[in-house]
Parts: structure tokens; sequence; C-alpha cells
């Protein structure tokens, strides 16, 4: 089988999942204590005014009868108007994702940025200090909640000292970097923990392989050993690692665009709770199932293409 | 310690490594003279924990931490120990190359052949990209891999065992080396195989007059390819002969043993004699002569001090006192000396 078809049959794949993901969805949302209508009114409503508001967004009828709604609107193209935005749920998440997908591509890199060079240095001074350091700074990473740290750099580094924005977006690309700088190391922090403490070891397992010895051997330069036939074989399973995290970055997002008052997804995504909006929580968690689906097989591909060992069948 | 210094390529001094542990310091290479000449094939023999690849990897200073290399390696005239690593690098790989025993290991996995070549080239030579590809494509065929250009493009799982002791051998001689140091480099293939690299390395040797030291512990390679043999026990030079000499007669009781402890080729059939016990702890070695607890040739006089590694005829060197003692080779154990 070549590549394409393999791609193709993994996209495939998503497709039942992502079934699923819609019926699991619809019912786990109307699992949640309140209704929308009791969220618009308040506490003042009464029976007959929830009744009323009910029947007005079709929420009277039997379960099964909504989900075959929800399901024949899906399959027009139709994700539903938001019960407290009046808005097509789909523009909502056009408008929205921009920013998510920018906050945790730029997480992401943060992430990079900081564990590559961090876990080269901690394996290269094995046991000393300063692996120590690298490697208890990224134990408190691991410990703390993605909301404590988001908070403590907003109160230090953002309203203390003022030197990043305390809340959100920006117009231009600079600015969302200017912006989004805290959230994103926020969120990339505990990324770049994860990432690390796999890479030191498959860093340090690597180091001790005959094909690094062979390479010195050869006269090779240190940094063109480092780079070239450590980095190459150390961050094949770190790449596996990353793609499966990327789900939890996403969840990250939720929270840390509402710690920095950021207008992505995540942050409609909690407002849609507390509201029972459940078109958008169900447009929403749809959307993020294909991306973290189609995140896997861009991470399997990938790897396919960093370890020649490894055969897509 | 040779009177043809002239023509010597490469001469070891007192070189000792010293393994600092925890539990102590390990000498794994103990005080190793020895001098190799131009063009010529010495094979390094002993056991398993002997010392024969950490002296090896010593030369070139491969030797990972905790390991301390010291003494002298005189290379043209060069303390390599001495050299800065800059400058040392350019010895690596380009004057003095090595290959390891396990070409699955000791290759990349996930560089293509072509690739592991050329970074090589890139090192020591001025050639351009087209002119590194052209050269790699070259030493492939050289190694005898069947057509070689496009098995550049190939990693090293998409090779069989020997054709990857082969591309080892391509990318180790890719920059003309004057000495190669073979790290048991038949001892993971099959004796077929094995044949066909030995000889392959025996010619790119004529071909390219290098010199070689050939790490083993297969005394059937050593018959077969050196010109001179040094036997390595606990970490010292204990024997040293010319091959054919050496297998006639050895003149130590550790190459005796170890000569008697491999099937040979009669046409009557013998028992094996094993060699009674273990290698010596290397931490905790035993006075005198560190063979003496296993040696049937054994006196008080070898446990009082560690003989010295002495020239016993023009062309020989023994540490072994009673290197006149000792019976043929295939011969009855002698009877049991009384200490």
């Amino acid at each position: 089988m070549n590549r394409w078809s393999y791609i193709i049959m993994r996209v495939l794949q998503v497709i039942p999942t992502f079934f699923v993901v819609m019926a699991l969805v619809f019912f786990m949302v109307r699992l949640l204590p309140g209704d929308p209508t009791s969220a618009i009114l308040g506490e003042r409503a009464t029976e007959a005014m929830i009744a009323r508001g009910n029947k007005e967004l079709g929420l009277d009828k039997p379960l099964i009868v909504q989900f075959g709604v929800f399901v024949g609107h899906f399959f027009q193209g139709d994700l539903g108007d938001s019960i407290n935005l009046k808005v097509p749920v789909f523009r909502l998440i056009l408008e929205r994702m921009p920013v998510t997908l920018f906050l945790t591509l730029y997480a992401s890199v943060l992430a990079v940025l900081l564990a590559v060079p961090l876990s080269f240095v901690a394996a290269l001074r094995r046991d000393t200090g300063i692996d120590s350091a690298i490697r208890g700074m990224f134990q408190i990473g691991l410990s703390m909640p993605v909301f404590y740290i988001g908070l403590q750099l907003l109160t230090i580094l953002g309203a203390r000292w003022r030197l990043f924005p305390i809340g959100g977006y920006g117009e231009t690309f600079f600015e969302h970097l200017w912006y989004l700088f805290l959230p994103a190391l926020t969120l990339g922090f505990n990324l770049a923990a994860i990432l690390m403490r796999n890479l030191r070891a498959a860093i340090l397992e690597v180091l001790q392989s005959e094909y690094v010895d062979f390479a010195r051997a050869k006269g090779l330069r240190s940094s063109l050993i480092l780079g070239k036939h450590v980095l190459r074989n150390a961050v094949i399973s770190t790449v596996t690692l990353f793609g499966l995290n990327i789900g939890g970055l996403i969840g990250g997002a939720v929270i840390t665009e509402s710690v920095f008052a950021i207008p992505g997804v995540g942050r409609l995504m909690v407002d849609s709770i507390f509201g029972r909006d459940y078109p958008v929580i169900q447009g929403l968690t749809l959307t993020f199932a294909v991306l973290v689906s189609l995140t896997f097989i861009l991470t399997d591909i990938v790897h396919a293409q960093l370890d020649p060992r490894v055969e897509v069948t | 310690m040779n009177p043809q210094t002239a023509t010597t390529l490469l001469e070891l001094r007192d070189l000792r490594t010293v393994f600092h542990t925890a539990r102590g310091a390990l000498t794994a290479v103990n005080g190793v003279n020895l001098s190799l000449h131009e063009g010529e094939v010495l094979g390094l023999v002993g056991e398993s924990g002997s010392g024969k690849s950490v002296t090896l990897r010593s030369i070139l200073r491969l030797v990972r931490p905790p390991g301390k290399v010291s003494g002298t390696v005189l290379w043209r005239g060069t303390n390599l120990l001495e050299l800065p690593e800059s400058r040392l690098r350019k010895v690596r790989g380009g004057e003095i190359s090595m290959i390891f025993q396990e070409p699955m290991t000791a290759l990349n996995p996930v560089l293509n052949i072509g690739e592991q070549i050329t970074e090589t080239l890139q090192e020591h030579t001025n050639l351009s990209s087209q002119d590194r590809n052209a050269r790699a494509t070259e030493l492939l065929e050289l190694v005898g891999i069947p057509s070689p250009k496009e098995r550049l493009k190939d990693f090293p799982h998409q090779f069989s065992g020997g054709m990857r002791q082969r591309a080892m051998i391509a990318i180790a001689l890719a920059s003309n080396p004057k000495l190669l140091l073979a790290d048991e480099p038949t001892t993971a293939l099959d004796v077929t195989i094995q044949d066909q690299i030995l000889k392959l390395l025996l010619r790119l040797k004529d071909t390219l007059g290098m010199g070689v030291i050939l790490v083993t512990h297969d005394l059937g390679v050593v018959a077969q390819t050196c010109d001179r043999v040094a036997v390595m026990y606990a970490g010292r030079i204990v024997e040293v002969a010319p091959a054919s000499e050496l297998f006639a007669q050895p003149r130590h009781a550790y190459t005796l043993g170890l000569l008697n402890s491999v099937p040979g080729a009669q046409s009557t059939r013998r028992p094996l004699i094993p060699i009674p016990g273990a290698p010596p702890n290397l931490a905790n070695l035993p006075p005198g002569c560190p063979f003496s607890p296993r040696c049937p040739y054994v006196t008080n006089a070898c446990k009082l001090e560690q003989p010295a590694l002495q020239a016993i005829s023009s062309t020989r060197l023994s540490a072994c006192i009673h290197f006149d003692r000792l019976e043929p080779v295939n011969a009855q154990p002698p009877p049991e000396v009384q200490p």
C-alpha cells in the first residue's frame, strides 16, 4: 500500500469515530443538570415560562427525536444556531477557531523550543546541578495545574511588572505573538515538561548507542553528531508523544483562554457549557474530535517519515 | 621496542585505561606496549573482558567516561592522547578508521548509507557534493556491494548482515586511512560471510596499503589473516609473536591454554581442554602474574611479582617465566605442578 492510500484510509477511519462522538456529546450535554431556558431566564422563571421556552427551542420533544433532528441538520451542513448568541454555530466556530489554533500552535512551538535545547543540556550534563535544576523546573510544570501557572504568570509578568498584556488577542500577526505570549507559555509549559522528560531519556539512551561511537570514530564534530545522529533518533518517540498530547493542549486552551480573556473557541466552550448552549457545545466537541483525529494521522505520517524502519501499512 | 622505527606506524607506550567507578578503579588496559608497522596486520586476541576492545578505543580516545586513558599513543610522531579535539578529529576517520563488531548497531538506523558515507567525506575532504556521491558509489563498489548507486539510498535495515559490514568498511575507508582498527568485525556474521569479509579486508589492506589492528577472540580468524599476534590477559599484553610461530609453539601458558581450548584441524579428534576458572576481577588483581590462579605451570615465583613482557627471541615477546617449559599444543595437560 502506498503512502497516499494509507492516508486516505486513515482519514476514512475517522468517520465512525466521528459518529460515536456525535452521539456521545449529544446525550452527555443533556445529562447536565438544568437546561438552556432556565439558564437564560434566570432564577425567577416560572415553570410555565420555562415550558414555553423549551417548546420554542424544540427541547420538549423526546430525546431520540431531537437527536434525529440534530443528525438530519448535520447532513445538510447545519450545526444549528446558538441558543444564547442567536447565530449559526458554524459561523461562531469559524470566527473563533483561528484564535485557538494560533494559540495551540504557538504553545506547541514554545514547548518544542523549550524542550529540545533543555533536554540536550540536561542529558549532556546528566546528574549535575544543571540537570537537576532543569528537571525540577519541569517537575513543577508537570504537577501544577495549567490555570495556576497562568494566573501566576499573569499576576507577576502581566500585572505587577507590566511586561506583557494581561488579556486580549491584538490585531496583526505580531500583536498576536505579543498578546498571546503568556497564554502560549502557560499552555506550552506543561507540554514542554512532558516532551522534555521523554526526550532527555531518549537522548541519554541514544548517546549510549554504538552508532554515536562510530560517528565519533569518523571524526565528525560534536554539533553534527548531536544535531543529526542523536536528535534524529531521539525525537522519534517524542513525536508520537507530542501528537498524543495535542488533545490535552486543546483541553488546556479551554482553561487558558478563560484565564487570559482570549476570544477563542476555548472560552466559547466554557461560556456555552455555563449557558447550556447545547448546539454550540456539540459543534465544538465535534470540531475538537476532528482536529485531534487529524493530529493523530499527521503524527503517524511524521513518525513514518522520521523512522525509515516503519512501514506504513 | 622495535629496531625498525622507520616503518613504525603506531606505537603504544604504557597505555593505561582506568574506569573510576563507585566500587573502585577498574584497570581495563594495564600498561600496554605495542607497535605496528606500515601495511602490517596485527591481531589482538584474548578472552572477553581482557581489554582488547578498550585498547582499540583508547587509541582514538573513544573511551566513554568514567574511563581515563593515559600513557602515549604515538601516531606518526604525534601523541594522540595530547592532541586537541579539533586536530584529533582530523585523525579520526581521516588517518585512522575504526569498524565495529555489530554493524546493525554501529550504523545509524535513520540515515541512509549514502548519507553516512558522504558525511565522512564532507569532514575529511574538499570534494563537492556531486563528487562525494560519486566517491560513495565507488566505495560501495570497492567493498563488493552490487548496484551501489541504487543502494546508497537504502537504510541499514534494508541490508543483510554481511552487506552492512561491507557498508561499514566502505564508510571507514572513505578517506583512505593509513590504519584500520577492526573491533571483532566478523563476530556477528555467519561463517561463510565471515570468510568473505576477512578476504575483503586483506584485499583492501593490500590495495590501499593500510595497517590493520584486528581485535578478535577467534583464533581461526587470527591464523587466517594476521602477520603478528598480541595476546592480552587482564589488561596486559602477555605474548607477542609472528602468527605462524605463535600457533606452532606458544610461549605463554595462557596462550597455550587458549590454543588447547579450541578445536584444531587435526585428523584425529581430541577432547578440548578448557582453561579452568574465570578471568580475574580487574578491580582486584591477584599478586604476581594475573594468570597464575588458573595456570597449570604455576610456581611460587609466579605469585611474587608481575613478570614483565620480555624479548625471548628476535621476533617474540613473552611475559611468562616458564615460557621454555611449556608443552607443545594439543599435548596432554602437564601433571599437577606442586606450588
